[in-house]
């Protein structure tokens, strides 16, 4: 807001000049003798403004709170196995199998859910990445006027649906449609590559959790694409087409070059929300602790590992280990949240379209 | 590509070959062919990621009402559930738990993100604090919910705090902080977004008359902007009314009725999660009708938000 001066009575009466004073406020119009009567504002001007300030600098302390917290609060784990937690595994003594996760005899690595949660998420992107740059090359270049309205806003509802209920619909719709129609065909036709061997009677896995985020993130990433093609300016378009070129050709030259960093960030900004999704995935991932190169095994998240175990844990150090992963993601997210920002700030904000 | 076609005609120029017609040697015309084609081609492409996209909306859309509308009765809203086994019971309980809870998010979550979203548009504009603040709300927006769950876990339902009330145990308090906290970036930037928008002659106006500064935010400025503000919070009340994830270890879930901020409490989509995973099909089926019954709720506000926006929210102060 530029300086306004809030019309404020002097603050200190000065001696010896009372029937100054006394002249001024009778010869001064009765709005401004009101005004003059309502005494000083500047106590409770003060007062709100710094009860304002309070409340946004809350929002740090909030983020400095969670993080001191999670911290502390996995200071057990870190101490008792360090940097190991996130790539170390041991041998099971009973059964002589490689194993990651024992609550039981106080065994903790996190690699699997590392793994379970970039594996997921890879796939997430993959499906995602292309579809939601279609959707958002037709929703702002070719779409119908009259079309564009609902489509949009189809998209927006996609995204208003709770994780939860995309999980219910994934368990009961899409893991028995992969199941038997899709897990069969993609272990038959590129099982040779050892992604995809079917050894799975369930349906769940990487796959299913995959598919049901690349679902979810899909409007995340559209809008953003969407608004960042919204800002490449319409010259651009123009001089691409002055000089011949087919529409596609404008898309791939006027608006998608432009428009690429912008694009880049929206996408990580997907990836920073799949890489948290929680319900969904925990419900179709099989949630089972191990490493399998195959999409169609079962898996775990990082995400899905502190939903189902967190409230049930029984020991401190399995408590703590759960932090640790949770302090992880936050961090990640944080990163990747911070990377994706600045990337489409730096589209939307700046002049987009400048260089090449 | 470009480059090729240019050769060609230059070439096609220079050895006189160019008929009245123009640019019509075999080559170019072939080259014409080839970027119709691949034109058709990429708009073909993004109909159909459109189409691709549109379709698992539609289907779970429609999946939803099919399954939810068949298993909803009026115990559902009456009855809370029953212990497994016996068939029957609904979910009464886990919409007042949810009612309760959203109550408490919203009044941490709105008033904090409201009073942010001033600070950054009417006293921060433009400086390096504002910015920061800006990007940690943004930031905090993209934190994953299960890690305000395990957070909100690690500062009130796992210390005892010696006088606080609510802490050391599973609570709706707890359950309702989590969710508070995610309102607030929300909150925050719409409120923002919203009061930047109200026209500096509006708050010139209210100063020249002599309203003080503070009255003059409350009453011109943010009353100005209040529809949008309105939405904001909205939308931000149905983010969170779908969370899952943060309540599992902070609200905890309960059978029965509770209505007491320090006890455990049952939610809505806690319920679902509970009941989805469940062997019992009768269980699954109240999923489902809680799935429809949030699902019209969120769409209900969204909806609302749609017809207030779409009316112009800040009409009558330019």
């Amino acid at each position: 807001m530029p300086e306004i001066r809030v019309f404020q009575r002097p603050a200190k009466q000065e001696p010896g000049q009372p029937e100054r004073q006394r002249a001024i406020r009778s010869e001064a119009s009765p709005v401004r003798q009101f005004l003059l009567g309502r005494g000083d504002s500047s106590f409770a001007d003060t007062g709100f403004k710094w009860l304002m300030v309070l409340c946004a600098l809350s929002i740090f302390g909030i983020v400095v709170l969670i993080a001191t917290e999670l911290t502390l609060r996995s200071q057990l784990s870190w101490n008792a196995f360090g940097l190991k937690f996130f790539y170390s595994s041991f041998i099971d003594p009973d059964t002589h199998q490689r194993s990651y996760w024992d609550p039981v005899n106080g065994h903790f690595s996190a690699l699997p859910f590392i793994y379970g949660t970039l594996v997921s998420s890879f796939v997430a992107l993959l499906l995602a990445v292309p579809l939601s740059i279609g959707v958002s090359i037709f929703l702002t270049e070719m779409c119908p006027r009259g079309l564009r309205g609902p489509l949009a806003f189809l998209t927006e509802l996609l995204a208003a649906i709770p994780s939860v209920i995309y999980g219910l619909w994934a368990m009961f719709v899409l893991v028995p449609l992969l199941r038997v129609y899709v897990n069969p065909v993609l272990s038959r036709t590129l099982g040779w590559t050892g992604f995809f061997s079917d050894d799975n009677p369930t349906g769940l896995g990487f796959l299913a959790g995959g598919t049901i985020l690349a679902i979810m993130i899909l409007p995340i990433i559209s809008s953003l694409t969407r608004e960042v093609m919204t800002a490449v300016p319409h010259s651009q378009r123009e001089a691409v087409l002055a000089l011949g070129a087919t529409r596609w050709e404008m898309i791939r030259m006027g608006v998608l070059r432009n428009a690429r960093i912008g694009i880049v960030g929206a996408v990580i900004l997907g990836l920073g929300r799949a890489l948290g999704e929680t319900m969904a995935v925990t419900m179709v991932i099989g949630n089972s602790p191990e490493i399998h190169r195959s999409l169609l095994a079962n898996g775990t998240s990082m995400a899905a590992v502190i939903a189902n175990e967190y409230a049930e844990a029984a020991t401190e150090l399995h408590l703590s280990a759960l932090t640790e992963i949770g302090l992880a993601l936050f961090l990640v997210t944080i990163v990747v949240n911070a990377l994706a920002r600045l990337l489409v700030w730096a589209v939307t904000r700046g002049a987009p379209a400048q260089t090449h | 590509m470009g480059g090729d076609a240019r050769r060609t005609g230059a070439d096609a120029l220079r050895k006189g070959e160019v008929s009245e017609r123009g640019f019509q040697t075999r080559a170019f015309q072939g080259r014409t062919r080839v970027r119709g084609l691949i034109d058709s081609a990429a708009t073909t492409a993004a109909v159909g990621a459109t189409v691709l996209v549109v379709t698992p909306l539609v289907a779970i859309f429609i999946y939803l009402v099919y399954k939810g509308a068949s298993s909803l009765n009026l115990d559902f809203f009456t009855k809370i559930p029953k212990p497994p086994g016996e068939l029957g019971g609904g979910m009464a309980n886990a919409m007042w738990g949810s009612a309760i809870l959203l109550a408490v998010a919203s009044a941490i979550g709105v008033p904090i993100g409201i009073a942010a979203g001033i600070y950054l548009a009417e006293f921060g504009r433009g400086t390096r604090l504002a910015n920061a603040i800006r990007f940690t709300a943004d930031v905090l927006n993209g934190v994953p919910s299960i890690v305000m769950g395990v957070a909100a876990y690690a500062l009130i339902v796992k210390p005892k705090i010696g006088f606080l009330p609510f802490t050391g145990h599973f609570s709706a308090f707890s359950g309702g902080v989590a969710l508070g906290i995610m309102m607030i970036p929300t909150v925050c930037r719409t409120t923002e977004e919203m009061l930047l928008m109200v026209p500096h002659a509006v708050r010139e106006a209210a100063l020249g008359l002599g309203v003080p500064n503070w009255r003059s935010v409350i009453s011109i400025t943010v009353r100005t902007a209040s529809p949008g503000i309105i939405t904001g919070c909205m939308l931000a009340f149905a983010r969170v009314a779908g969370e899952t994830a943060p309540l599992i270890f902070t609200a905890f879930g309960n059978s029965f009725w509770s209505s007491s901020l320090n006890r455990p409490i049952a939610a809505l989509p806690l319920q679902i999660y509970l009941y989805a995973l469940s062997p019992y099909d009768d269980w699954r089926r109240l999923a489902w009708a809680g799935s429809l019954v949030l699902i019209v709720l969120i769409m209900l506000a969204v909806s609302l938000v749609r017809y207030v926006t779409s009316r112009g929210t800040l009409k009558g102060t330019s």
